[in-house]
């Protein structure tokens, strides 16, 4: 088996937008992602970073199944899932779980963390029969740090945190090989935060986990990825290595998604290059024709209105980046 | 007009214009609640200069908000009750005032901001009309002219053609544009001090760079107090001059923000320092903090922070709470063995 354990080709969502109540006809569409590649290898984390509304949501529900692409080839462990049986997809998907963001919403309030942990093994019950299922989720209590002998307690009585343990654990149950985390540290306080990502990287290393981590927080992002991705109004701008994203970003709106974070140290108050973008980003049901970026560019020229550019190492940037006018531009660190 | 404001104001017991802007001593508020009795502010202090801006740091239940509520006067009482201390505007104080004279300070000399503007806004007025509203109330104006000083107020925060959208209503505003009209909300009877609590945590980080920069810009023009009530350790890095970090409804540490960065002298600090990734640094190890933060209806004794604490000792379990230790005329820390933690690098 190859060493790509998920790879997705020119995915695309579009929702349609539609007039009338009774003959619906479709006036246009919010093209949410239009036209994603990208490659995860085994036990790598994929970092995906973007503003509200680029799409990486949407991109998170396509990969596990959970909404239908419109068009575009997701293949799981080698196997195009538009295309085989019932059966297999069923296994494909029993290997890509998800970690969501607000773990006050994502488990029922009426379940027990028993039922919780356990229920992936009532819609997968070939894994594991019945009677060892209990031992399994205390198990899974005792990997994810919290007290097996909660095992009958209810969601209420857990802190956010130690629910979005249970979160975890309920992802861990069926042994996947791919865990996508869908901003799993957001809704959380700092110290917190340190704790959950601590325990990602600890379960990666025992358990050989490829994680895809969404999350709007690049600083988080850039602690716990591999490599990162990073997305606008429904396409990826640039993708790379952590470091290349980081030390050496090409895109202009990475440097100005960099810059704009601010950096823990005051020392570096006014020494840090900062672009402050104008304007918000446009709506995706219309997007600007071209670069999507250059409304709010400030290297746009006229070749960015007419051609849309690709994804790919330029003169300029060493690593893939979607823009005419690539060039390196360090807006992380102080300068002198 | 503002003389006119002025002359009411004077009337105040006590108001001494050389006095501080804003003045908080030995706060107590406390929530009573069918679990039992709440503690969510246990004696806070701090002060705040014109033109300062003052950070209050803390995690999610650290009576952060709350303090900026009691400030206000709109704490939910029942079941909320502020139980003791003062809270001085220019040496009145305003616990004492009653709600007609506090309702003139309010907005008029002390204003707020909030986390999420949407639910801030009234959805079935336009931004004129809620805009307009604070002159008509406060000031005594006419429709038409409190609309032209709402489109002067939009304006003033950058909202492109401000005439047109002035008779927009919230839900056709972005994210930022709404936090937007909230500081211009905040702003338009010229306030002395601004209370903004987590004015950008909704907000992406592209906006909130937008946003912040327009805070300091109008505070550097008005020579306006600044209390910031957040949680992002990288935010109060760039703006703040002086912190004050809350655990369990006490200050523990306080300090201009260079020093608290470099050295910080409290365990808490120390700790949230070290669990907070960098984006200009790779591969650092992060030491998170065990444990969670204790239930207000049950801190623990002696220091609240003493079961999560890496420096404990026998002291740190017994009564009393230790108390703010000044370490030098501008710093202070509210841990028995703060020479330990400040030396420990």
């Amino acid at each position: 088996m190859s060493d790509i354990v998920l790879e997705a080709r020119d995915l695309v969502k579009h929702f349609p937008l539609t007039q009338g109540i009774l003959f619906k006809r479709q006036i246009g569409a919010v093209r949410a992602v239009d036209g994603i590649n990208l490659q995860l290898h085994r036990g790598e984390t994929l970092g995906i970073v973007g503003e509200s509304g680029c799409g990486k949501s949407t991109l998170a529900r396509m990969l596990v199944g959970l909404e239908t692409p419109t068009s575009g080839d997701l293949f799981v462990q080698g196997r195009n899932m538009a295309k085989v049986s019932g059966t297999e997809r069923r296994r494909g998907r029993r290997n890509i779980q998800l970690v969501m963001q607000d773990p006050y919403t994502s488990l029922n309030p009426r379940m027990t963390v028993g039922d919780i942990i356990g229920e992936p093994f009532e819609v997968h019950p070939e894994v594991l029969e019945k009677p060892k299922r209990r031992a399994r989720v205390q198990e899974l209590l005792d990997l994810v740090g919290l007290n097996p002998d909660h095992i009958n307690r209810y969601p209420h009585q857990f802190s956010g945190g130690q629910r979005q343990r249970i979160g975890i654990a309920r992802a861990l149950a069926l042994n996947p090989e791919i865990i996508l985390c869908d901003e799993p540290v957001s809704a959380l306080d700092v110290s917190i935060q340190a704790q959950v990502m601590n325990l990602l990287e600890k379960l990666q290393d025992e358990l050989g986990l490829s994680y895809i981590f969404i999350a709007h927080d690049l600083s988080v992002v850039r602690h716990i990825a591999d490599r990162v991705a990073v997305m606008y109004l429904g396409r990826v701008v640039e993708t790379g290595t952590e470091d290349q994203i980081y030390e050496n970003p090409t895109h202009p709106y990475t440097q100005a998604l960099l810059s704009a974070v601010p950096v823990p140290d005051p020392k570096l108050r006014g020494l840090r290059d900062q672009i402050v973008l104008t304007g918000d980003v446009p709506s995706p049901a219309n997007p600007p024709s071209g670069c999507r970026f250059r409304t709010r560019c400030w290297k746009a020229q006229e070749i960015c209105a007419q051609r849309a550019p690709e994804l790919a190492a330029r003169q300029g940037s060493a690593h893939p980046s979607a823009c005419h006018f690539a060039e390196v531009r360090d807006v992380v660190h102080a300068q002198r | 007009m503002s003389t006119d404001v002025n002359v009411k104001l004077d009337t105040l017991p006590g108001l001494d214009s050389d006095a501080l802007p804003l003045e908080v001593k030995d706060l107590h508020v406390e929530f009573r609640t069918r679990n039992g009795i709440a503690r969510a502010v246990n004696g806070v202090s701090f002060s705040l200069r014109a033109g300062e801006t003052r950070a209050i740091l803390g995690e999610s239940g650290c009576g952060k908000s709350v303090t900026a509520q009691a400030i206000m006067g709109i704490l939910d009482s029942p079941p909320g009750f502020v139980t003791g201390g003062e809270i001085r505007y220019r040496g009145v104080d305003l616990l004492k005032l009653r709600e007609e004279q506090r309702r003139k300070v309010r907005a008029n000399r002390i204003a707020m901001i909030f986390q999420d503007a949407l639910s801030a806004l009234n959805p079935v007025f336009t931004v004129g009309f809620q805009l307009g509203e604070l002159f008509r109330k406060h000031r005594g104006m006419s429709r038409a002219d409190s609309k032209a000083r709402a489109v002067e107020l939009l304006d003033l925060v950058k909202i492109p053609a401000a005439k047109q959208r002035v008779n927009e209503y919230p839900h056709q505003f972005s994210g930022g544009m709404r936090q937007r009209v909230m500081i211009a909300m905040a702003l338009a009877l010229d306030p002395e001090v601004l209370i903004a609590d987590e004015p950008t945590t909704a907000l992406d980080v592209t906006v909130q760079a937008q946003i912040m920069a327009l805070l300091a810009e109008l505070q550097r023009e008005r020579n306006m107090g600044l209390l910031l009530i957040t949680h992002d350790m990288g935010v109060v890095a760039d703006v703040a001059d002086e912190i004050s970090v809350m655990y369990a409804g006490r200050v523990i540490e306080e300090a201009p923000v260079r020093d608290i960065y470099e050295s910080p002298s409290h365990p808490y600090t120390k700790g949230l320092l070290e669990s907070i990734p960098r984006l200009d640094l790779k591969g650092q190890e992060l030491s998170a903090i065990k444990g969670l933060p204790p239930l207000l209806t049950d801190i623990p004794k002696g220091c609240a922070f003493n079961p999560r604490c890496r420096y404990v000792q026998d002291a740190c379990r017994q009564d009393p709470v230790p108390p703010l230790h000044q370490m030098s005329p501008t710093r202070s820390s509210a841990c028995h063995f703060w020479k330990e933690v400040k030396a420990d690098v």
